[in-house]
């Protein structure tokens, strides 16, 4: 796959129309790209994911909630700035672009991944059957220090920006035209809620643990999405916890892989918590209760917003019992993503944060979900985010 | 307490006799930072730690050293601050500040003495200092380069730059040492990466045979990171100063800013050795349980130096392993080791991370 710069390719595509909100093009498009990466993803679970999250009937499943879009045009070429370690990541924010109805110059992370590889591999292929469709999806990979960023910036009618606070003030050095705007995702925070009793009523206390796993360990715990806090609530608060965590503790043996600079970080995030807040490490050294450092908890016997700066990534978790269930809006400023949970509490949840009219919180989600993408993210409707009204009175 | 430690010979001690020397003073030290340090105590508490009678120096809880970058930490009244010393940080890096009393200070300087003493002899030789005067110049605030080197500046009954303040060798300075001594023993000190490149590398530029300094001996420390990211090894710097200068008693160390004075000497063999005054642990990366002998760990050094800020168990950021135990061919007793350097940046993944520094 040609992945370099290449200043032709960008005037071709800045010529091509703009296409309206899920689009046939777009959708046959994307739709061949997922029966591409069937073949050929298997081994690598977020790549199926998202081969499943485009194909056919998933791509008509979300049209049906955009069908008031008719009256929308594709914003033009978008330039995306993929996050550096979600490996997939690029291929959801090109997906949207594609189906809001632009032209996308995707920027994959300098590190090459197998996921991207395949990726763009099935890209390719496509194109050979929709080659017109190579004027709208163009991932490129290039050295930071190069100054392609500015040229693209100057073509772009709408960046995204993907990868955190440090990214978007380096990549904001680079002008972009002045009908042109930034949509950006910026560093986030985000916890889990557990009703201890609907917990332990549940049969398959296993899934819930793979479903943890999943929003938390399989990204090192460091995507916005993976809850850095886990609040327990109910009765049962002490039996579950124990469960839960035996559960977790038996996943992360089989399946993570610390390394020895995680683990002194831990003890790093611990120590400068435990100056701050009052709080106690579950467990102990060289005991039979013993801590992993595939696994440290953190209880707090209170609970400050300040906690956020103590977190740590790759199995690293505060927790703290909740007396009432409003307890945990002290966490819902503006900076607080998703809150995933486990127990009938969803629909409680979203009333809480709605009533309090916080800042934060923009998604509320099963445990096991956290990492899931949807066009509407971090508040964003990306569909009508990146696509523009024309309207005729 | 502390004055047991100097009725002996820095490496006399075999495990257990060292374990009855060692133990009590850090359990000593590890009560008075409780008391003195609520930041400690904080820490403490959270673990769960709790100290009996019999508690062993390797069973006292260890701070990361990372938290002297991020926190002042101390034991001691601010009037009591003698002086506060930096690490030597690269520019833009958090540097750690360690805060010394008279007593702590005192120490430092003694144990320091004491061991390095027990390898060149007692006798107190010509130093040259392989690094430029101005290092040592500010004495309320300064770095451990300019710790170390006035450290090791009370071994000389002379000492002598060998580099000017803009770091360019003072060759007339480095000859006329050479020829002022020609046939006594000295010593030579410096950082290790400053020796390479402020000192061999000028004098490679010199026809051979010009500065004769084969009764020399030469203790570099500071670290192999950027030497090895030139990929020059431990012989090839050795070889390098014999073929320019003819020194062929070359010993590195291993220390650190946190814990001044207890460190880790080279001997003839190419082992760091561990004296009395403290000791040196590898951790497991699973659970921080010990390694054993042979096995790869996170390197956990413990000092009896420490009164005045809670460094006296820490876990370094360098990894190592144990080489053995009482046993060095050397005759030392104590435990030997070799460091790997830092430990490997994790790849980390997830979409808030650490992308920009790379632009």
């Amino acid at each position: 796959m040609q992945l370099d710069f290449n200043e032709e390719r960008i005037k071709e595509m800045e010529v091509a129309p703009s296409l309206r909100p899920f689009s046939e093009k777009a959708v046959e498009f994307l739709s061949e790209l997922s029966t591409q990466l069937f073949k050929v993803a298997r081994p690598y679970p977020d790549v199926v994911a998202f081969a499943y999250w485009c194909r056919k009937a998933a791509l008509v499943s979300y049209a049906e909630k955009y069908k008031d879009s008719c009256n929308r045009l594709g914003r033009g070429l978008i330039f995306h700035i993929a996050p550096s370690n979600v490996p997939v990541n690029f291929a959801f924010s090109l997906a949207a672009g594609l189906l809001a109805g632009n032209k996308n110059v995707v920027r994959l992370p300098g590190k090459d991944s197998v996921q991207a590889e395949l990726i763009c591999g099935a890209i390719e292929k496509t194109f050979e059957k929709y080659p017109d469709m190579y004027r709208y999806a163009y991932p490129i990979r290039y050295d930071k220090a190069s100054g392609y960023t500015d040229i693209l910036s100057r073509y772009c009618n709408v960046r995204v920006i993907w990868g955190g606070d440090d990214t978007i003030r380096e990549i904001r050095r680079s002008e972009i035209p002045a009908r042109a705007f930034d949509i950006t995702f910026a560093d986030r925070f985000s916890f889990c809620v557990i009703q201890s009793d609907d917990y332990m009523a549940l049969e398959d206390k296993r899934s819930v643990a793979s479903g943890f796993y999943n929003d938390t360990y399989l990204s090192d715990q460091n995507a916005c999405t993976s809850p850095h806090i886990v609040f327990w609530t109910g009765k049962s608060v002490e039996k579950a916890r124990d469960i839960f965590w035996k559960e977790l503790q038996a996943l992360a043996d089989e399946r993570y892989e610390l390394q020895a600079v995680q683990a002194v970080g831990k003890l790093d995030a611990f120590c400068m918590a435990a100056m701050k807040q009052k709080c106690r490490i579950c467990g102990e050294r060289g005991k039979d209760n013993l801590i992993k450092n595939n696994l440290v908890r953190v209880e707090l016997s209170e609970l400050d917003k300040s906690i956020r700066a103590y977190r740590y990534h790759s199995g690293f978790f505060f927790e703290y019992r909740m007396r009432v269930l409003t307890d945990m809006l002290a966490l819902c400023e503006e900076k607080c993503q998703t809150i995933s949970y486990v127990g009938n509490i969803g629909r409680e949840i979203e009333k809480i944060v709605a009533e309090a009219g916080v800042n934060g919180v923009d998604r509320i989600v099963p445990v096991g979900r956290a990492m899931d993408f949807s066009l509407v993210w971090d508040g964003y409707d990306l569909i009508r985010t990146m696509s523009r009204i024309v309207a005729r009175t | 307490m502390m004055d047991d430690f100097f009725q002996y010979e820095p490496y006399s001690l075999n495990k257990t006799e060292k374990r009855g020397l060692l133990s009590p003073r850090i359990r000593e030290l590890t009560a008075a930072h409780y008391k003195n340090c609520e930041e400690y105590r904080d820490i403490l508490d959270a673990m769960g730690f709790r100290m009996e009678e019999g508690t062993e120096y390797d069973e006292i809880p260890f701070l990361p050293v990372s938290l002297f970058k991020k926190v002042p930490l101390k034991s001691i009244p601010d009037e009591d601050v003698f002086k506060v010393m930096t690490s030597s940080g690269t520019t833009g890096q958090a540097v750690s500040r360690i805060f010394l009393d008279r007593e702590t200070s005192f120490l430092q300087q003694k144990v320091l003495a004491k061991i390095f003493s027990s390898f060149t002899g007692a006798s107190r030789m010509p130093l040259l200092i392989i690094d430029c005067p101005s290092v040592i110049k500010d004495r309320t605030m300064f770095s451990a380069r300019g710790a170390g080197i006035l450290g090791f500046s009370i071994f000389g009954t002379k000492r002598i730059f060998a580099l000017n303040d803009d770091m360019t060798l003072n060759m007339h300075a480095v000859r006329e040492f050479a020829e002022k001594y020609q046939g006594q023993s000295v010593l030579l000190f410096g950082f290790t990466f400053i020796i390479w490149q402020h000192f061999y590398r000028e004098l490679r530029k010199l026809p051979a045979g010009t500065l004769d300094l084969s009764n020399g001996i030469l203790i570099h420390g500071g670290g192999w990171k950027k030497l090895a990211s030139e990929n020059i090894s431990t012989e090839m710097f050795k070889k390098a100063l014999l073929d320019t200068c003819g020194i062929n008693s070359v010993h590195d160390y291993y220390g650190m800013a946190e814990q001044t004075g207890c460190i880790y000497m080279e001997c003839e063999h190419g082992h760091l050795h561990a004296s009395i005054f403290s000791d040196i642990i590898t951790r497991r990366t699973e659970d921080f349980s010990k390694c054993d002998v042979g096995e790869k760990g996170i390197l956990q050094v413990v000092s009896s130096i420490p009164q005045s800020y809670p460094g006296h168990s820490l876990l370094t950021e360098d990894e190592g392993v144990i080489l053995g135990e009482d046993d060095c061919p050397c005759g030392r007793k104590g435990k030997y080791f070799k460091v790997f350097g830092r430990l490997k940046n994790a790849e980390i993944r997830g979409c808030s991370d650490t992308y920009a520094v790379r632009f």
